[in-house]
């Protein structure tokens, strides 16, 4: 029997030659599609079946968004499950390491302790009424840290008890592969989620302004393309980048103006303990009330306008589209150049044409984080509910100096009268 | 001070760690790669410094312009310094070397995950009080010594086949030990307020002081003594300090999962075929190897003071609610309000 250690140490990491070549993928393409395309040539047949399938994506995802916030939230995490299995199926072709004693259950065993743990601390806040009633979840919530802890812990320790002599590195190897692959898929998907309950348009606008850049890149790429954008990707251009750049600032700022009138899309996900459903409803706050904004004199020539009505939201579509233009295309590169390392064409073959899911998402990788980080900079501060509860759990003493405190300082901000009976 | 020192001792673990990695890979000579590796050790201790320095050093910091800006855009500023990061291992990306290069990107933000966060819990853990920090510490090192003993003059049974040294009777013995220690070592650490006082600044002062009432869990108070216990000490009620039996908790942790983390990092060094760490300390090696079965207590002494010593940080919360829109801060006031009223703490009138 080959000793994997002694192989391991042998291969020159140097160059990347020593990963056997992936054998093709399957082709998953539905017998229909293939009949229906019989008569064309591979390549626009590639064409459209890469088309076909970005459509059926699209109206699934607007199925999807029609059927409410939950069901977004359920699409989040299957697609964040199965990001996670694409890339550890990886780290198991690359180390050989299928047959490894426990690993599988392992890996699985702590997806399902990330998730616990973040989804612990995200729906506390946000079904704070639902979880008041039962006990039993009062339990849980409030040591929730030490359970999620603990949890994480027996992992741990099965893990040590699980090392095998001869397997030692290529065990270490799998255990940091899955802890790297948690931190990428496992915390975007949540960030995703909050981002999603501050209100659907965060959720919508910064995912499609991603796909719209891709898309329009590609495009202008092949009307225009010239300059090679970098060594890493050779399909991409300048002239796609940019053109890109400029179309997806243009679509975030229609697509908003849109979405902004609907208190569906406006509104923070709330859930509504007595008809047991998320709503969205409330007063729009003032980013999505139109303002007239004065045009700068530079683009009143262009425009014709002197002022013009627009949402403030807008404002902030348009950072979120320069995110998505100009630093999204990076988690692609590192995509690229992930899938180059290990001699991969595609993470998988979910979809046929598109290749894997994380092909997909990709390039979402960092705009999840950047939604999120921009929302808790310059939008909101913190969640009053969740403030509020962890006031309520403080020692009366420190509740008591803390409510003084305040009292102080709304009497000086004027925003409380001092009164006898406040 | 110790603040320093627990910054020190992470830099050079930091610095074995990753260059463990280079040598595993032969990657010294990578492009960029030990710039990027400080830039990101860099990015990551800049944000949990400004997250810290903001809880406990809230006045200074709103006093100073440059500083409340920093402060308020933290995570912002904090994200975009990894970003810049980011692009550059991505720009540095050359093209024979892309596994190399993503195997280091990994092996760093690992290494960042284990020792980062690790000494940053430690810090927390040690503004709550140096009593939490000195504790803990010791019960690990106590342990790692008792076991040691009792392994050397009754061991017999293997205790994992891992590390072929350790036994089950220097486990067993090193646990108890360790409990005995941790309940001796907390009673006298209990008694003086520079240990269990947590740390504050003082603005007038611009200092570090550590003065405060001691809070309930560092009073005497009479235990009723397990009627079991009762006829092997002879005693029928007992005056302990309540912390002490959270020492118990602490010592068994250290005793029973501390030896995991020494079990991990001495699967880590046969897996990559090195004795030692490094090293920097003649006779035991590199810092990481002291410093290997700290690597899971400092985590738990913070989840568990989160969990059942004190809740939130009132001067964090105090903070937070500044910067709310005053329709939600009125809000909140009036829930509070109701809240004490109901549990009989504010009387019903307003009193100064």
């Amino acid at each position: 029997e080959v000793d994997l250690e002694e192989r391991l140490h042998e291969l020159d990491l140097r160059s990347d030659s020593d990963i056997p070549d992936v054998p093709p993928p399957t082709d998953s393409t539905p017998e229909i599609l293939k009949k229906a395309l019989s008569g064309l040539s591979a390549r626009w047949k590639n064409w459209w079946i890469r088309g076909i399938l970005s459509l059926a994506m699209i109206s699934g995802f607007f199925l999807i968004i029609y059927l409410g916030s939950f069901m977004l939230m359920l699409l989040v995490l299957s697609i964040q499950v199965k990001c996670y299995h694409e890339i550890i199926t990886i780290g198991y072709r690359v180390y050989h390491s299928y047959d490894l004693p426990w690993f599988r259950s392992l890996s699985w065993y702590f997806l399902l302790c990330v998730n616990y743990f973040f989804y612990g601390e995200t729906v506390a806040d946000y079904f704070a009424t639902f979880v008041q009633r039962r006990e039993q979840l009062q339990f849980l919530i409030r040591y929730h840290r030490f359970i999620s802890f603990a949890l994480y812990l027996i992992g741990f320790c099965m893990f040590v008890l699980s090392l095998v002599k001869k397997h030692y590195r290529l065990q270490f190897y799998m255990f940091a592969w899955t802890h790297v692959t948690l931190l990428i898929t496992v915390t975007q998907s949540h960030l995703v989620i909050q981002n999603l309950f501050e209100g659907m348009i965060w959720f919508l606008v910064p995912i499609s302004s991603v796909i719209c850049n891709d898309i329009t890149a590609y495009i202008f790429g092949f009307f225009f393309g010239r300059t090679p954008l970098i060594k890493l990707s050779p399909k991409k251009t300048w002239e796609g980048f940019i053109g890109g750049f400029f179309s997806t600032v243009v679509f975030g700022f229609i697509f908003s103006y849109f979405l902004a009138q609907h208190q569906y899309f406006v509104c923070p996900v709330e859930y509504n303990s007595e008809t047991n459903r998320f709503v969205t409803e409330c007063e729009p706050s003032e980013l999505f009330q139109m303002k007239k904004y004065s045009v700068p004199p530079l683009l009143q020539a262009v425009l014709g306008w002197e002022t013009v009505n627009m949402y403030p939201f807008q404002m902030h579509s348009f950072a979120l589209s320069t995110f998505a233009s100009l630093i999204g295309p990076f988690g692609g590169f590192f995509a690229s150049g992930f899938k180059r390392a290990f001699k991969i064409k595609d993470f998988a073959d979910t979809i046929p044409g598109h290749g894997g899911i994380m092909d997909r998402f990709d390039c979402q990788y960092l705009m999840a984080t950047f939604v999120h980080v921009y929302i808790t900079s310059f939008i909101r501060g913190p969640n009053p509910s969740k403030l509020l509860k962890q006031l309520l759990i403080l020692q009366p003493e420190q509740q008591l100096s803390v409510y003084k405190t305040l009292k102080s300082h709304l009497v000086e901000k004027g925003i409380l009268q001092p009164s006898l009976r406040g | 001070v110790l603040s320093v020192q627990v910054m020190c001792v992470q830099i050079k673990c930091f610095h074995e760690i990753i260059t463990i990695g280079y040598n595993v890979y032969h990657s010294y000579d990578l492009p960029w790669f030990r710039t990027l590796s400080w830039y990101f050790l860099l990015c990551v201790n800049y944000f949990f410094y400004g997250e810290t320095v903001t809880d406990y050093f809230f006045t200074l910091v709103q006093r100073e312009e440059p500083l409340r800006i920093l402060s308020k855009y933290h995570r912002f500023i904090s994200f975009t310094l990894y970003l810049t990061g980011f692009c550059m291992f991505v720009l540095s990306l050359v093209k024979k070397h892309y596994r190399l290069q993503f195997y280091m990107f990994g092996w760093t933000h690992v290494t960042l995950l284990i020792v980062v966060t690790q000494s940053h819990l430690i810090i927390h853990n040690l503004f709550e009080g140096m009593i939490w920090f000195i504790v803990p510490i010791s019960c690990v090192i106590c342990n790692d010594i008792m076991a040691y003993m009792f392994g050397f003059f009754f061991g017999r049974t293997p205790l994992i086949k891992l590390s072929p040294k350790k036994t089950w009777e220097g486990f067993i013995g090193g646990f108890f030990s360790t409990v005995l220690f941790g309940l001796l070592l907390s009673y006298v650490m209990s008694g003086y307020r520079c240990f269990t006082c947590p740390v504050e600044f003082n603005n007038d002062t611009n200092s570090f002081t550590v003065d405060c009432e001691p809070s309930e869990l560092f009073q005497l108070q009479e235990y009723n003594i397990p009627v079991l216990l009762q006829s092997l000490l002879g005693w029928k009620t007992v005056r302990m300090y309540p912390f002490q039996i959270h020492s118990i908790a602490l010592s068994t942790f250290a005793s029973l999962i501390g030896p995991f983390g020494g079990f991990f990092a001495s699967g880590f060094k046969r897996a990559f075929k090195i004795k030692d760490f490094a090293n920097t300390i003649p006779g035991h090696g590199g810092i990481m190897d002291r410093f290997d079965c700290q690597y899971l207590m400092a985590t738990f002494v913070n989840v568990y003071i989160a969990s059942f010593i004190r809740g939130p940080n009132p001067s964090k919360l105090i903070q937070q609610f500044l910067t709310l829109r005053p329709d939600q801060q009125l809000h909140i006031f009036n829930t509070l309000k109701a809240h004490l009223v109901d549990r009989g703490v504010l009387g019903s009138l307003e009193d100064a």
